[in-house]
């Protein structure tokens, strides 16, 4: 510090005085930040400007995958043979799973063209894969590879092989930034895959737990439920598996029953994950339903 | 000194900047993580004493917006807290330059103290708070880098005059 004394600021050339700098550039803070959160006016802005954050991101992701290059091509004969005969095996399974799923899909969908609301079948999906980077260590929010140029939009569900994984909060050019499910201000609405109970699952910032705070306790929920999304959300999809049920405590002096839950989707684990287009059910409109009842 | 000579500066200044986004960014284990000190503060500090002509009040605004840019947050958020923080610098520049370093450090850690509250602030007004008392661990790891920062920066600055 006191070796540089030469550099104090001159007289001349000084630029604006620092006060009118800084009211100018907090002005511009707060209004950017009233756009951005208000409206999300500056969506289409961060699209582009995360394409300059693209680098960064490159950068600190460039040593893990060299690790996992360098011990993926190192591996031994051994090793790469019981992996094949397991991923075999579980092909197997998963094919014989698929060809009955198949006849049931076939059926589903008859069922549903008898009930007149064939559409919400047909779905796209799109793997991305978790970019390993920390963005803040109190939320739970991660960084995938898709971003805004593969079709990735706003508020998009994701999953992975066993569950809901949560959904996409911002989009950039080439990632985009999801928020799980077990984030403290996320929730996902529920049905108990039972009794098709309704109620939401709120995240609680803990790894896997959820919580269900809206249950009455006289609701019938027990221990090993299984939670589905029920699409009120029109985010979720309905009847994606969502989490088990962990515990239920009822005390008759409370309205409400303490329910938790464990998220079935590996949310620590997972490297991709599978983006979910999914073709909503069409809502009928006030007028049309009454027409409906008139008829 | 080398400050005078805006190119070379601008360049080093640059670089440190870019090193700090990387490392703020850097997959840490969760203990770790929740301790990493802002860097980039602490940068935008130390050359807007050692160069203020370089690192102005617009200099430490797009650090800020950087930061919110990689880290996801609402636009502006950070922005303003770094430009606060530049700000006093700025103001107390001649008078934080010929503090000795414990001094000094004292004088960065109510900084830091500052940074944290608005962007603590900010966070209640849009609605996300985190009210543990672990979000201010970076505050005091910062502080403890403060020293160790200033070694390295001067003793670099004063071999490549």
């Amino acid at each position: 510090m006191v070796t540089l004394s030469s550099d104090s600021r001159p007289i001349i050339g000084r630029g604006p005085p620092l006060g009118a700098t800084l009211f100018f550039l907090g002005v511009i803070s707060v209004i950017v930040m009233v756009l951005d959160h208000r409206g999300g006016y500056l969506d289409t802005a961060r699209l582009w400007m995360s394409a300059a954050a693209n680098p960064i991101y490159t950068v600190v992701q460039t040593p893990g995958q060299l690790w996992r290059w360098i011990t993926g091509s190192f591996a031994d004969r051994s090793q790469l043979r019981t992996e094949n005969a397991q991923l075999t095996e579980q092909l197997r399974i998963a094919r014989t799973q698929l060809l009955r799923f198949e006849s049931l899909n076939e059926e589903n969908r008859r069922l549903r063209e008898i009930r007149e609301a064939s559409k919400g079948v047909s779905e796209r999906t799109l793997i991305a894969e978790i970019i390993s980077v920390s963005v803040n260590p109190f939320r739970h929010m991660v960084v995938i590879n898709k971003g805004a140029d593969d079709g990735v939009f706003r508020g998009q569900p994701v999953l992975d092989a066993f569950g809901v994984v949560g959904q996409v909060m911002q989009v950039g050019k080439t990632t985009a930034t999801l928020i799980l499910i077990t984030d403290a201000e996320h929730a996902v609405p529920i049905q108990v895959n039972r009794n098709g109970i309704r109620s939401i699952a709120m995240g609680t910032g803990e790894a896997a737990k959820l919580s269900l705070p809206y249950l009455t306790v006289e609701s019938d929920v027990r221990k090993g439920d299984l939670l589905v999304s029920s699409g009120l959300d029109a985010i979720f999809p309905a009847g994606y598996p969502v989490a088990t049920v962990t515990r239920v405590e009822r005390n008759s002096a409370d309205t409400f029953a303490l329910v938790e839950a464990k998220p079935l989707a590996q949310l620590d684990r997972d490297r991709e994950v599978l983006l979910l287009w999914a073709n909503k059910p069409k809502v009928p409109a006030p007028e049309e339903a009454i027409e409906a009842v008139k008829q | 000194m080398s400050v005078s000579d805006g190119r070379i500066s601008r360049l080093r200044v640059n670089a440190t900047v870019i090193l700090a986004l990387i490392l703020a960014v850097l997959p840490l284990p969760h203990w770790m993580d929740i301790a990493r000190p802002y860097l980039l503060l602490l940068l935008v500090i130390y050359w807007s004493l050692s160069a203020p002509r370089i690192a102005g009040l617009m200099f430490a605004w797009l650090c800020g917006m950087a930061i919110d840019l990689l880290k996801g947050t609402t636009l502006g958020q950070h922005a303003l807290a770094f430009l606060l923080v530049s700000f006093l610098t700025h103001k107390f520049q001649l008078r934080m330059r010929i503090f000795p370093l414990s001094q000094q450090t004292v004088t960065v850690l109510l900084l830091l103290f500052l940074y944290e509250f608005v962007v603590f602030w900010t966070d209640g007004i849009i609605g996300y708070p985190v009210t543990t008392w672990t979000r201010w661990i970076p505050v005091f790891t910062s502080t403890l880098l403060w020293p160790v920062l200033v070694a390295i920066l001067d003793t670099w600055n004063r071999r490549s005059r």
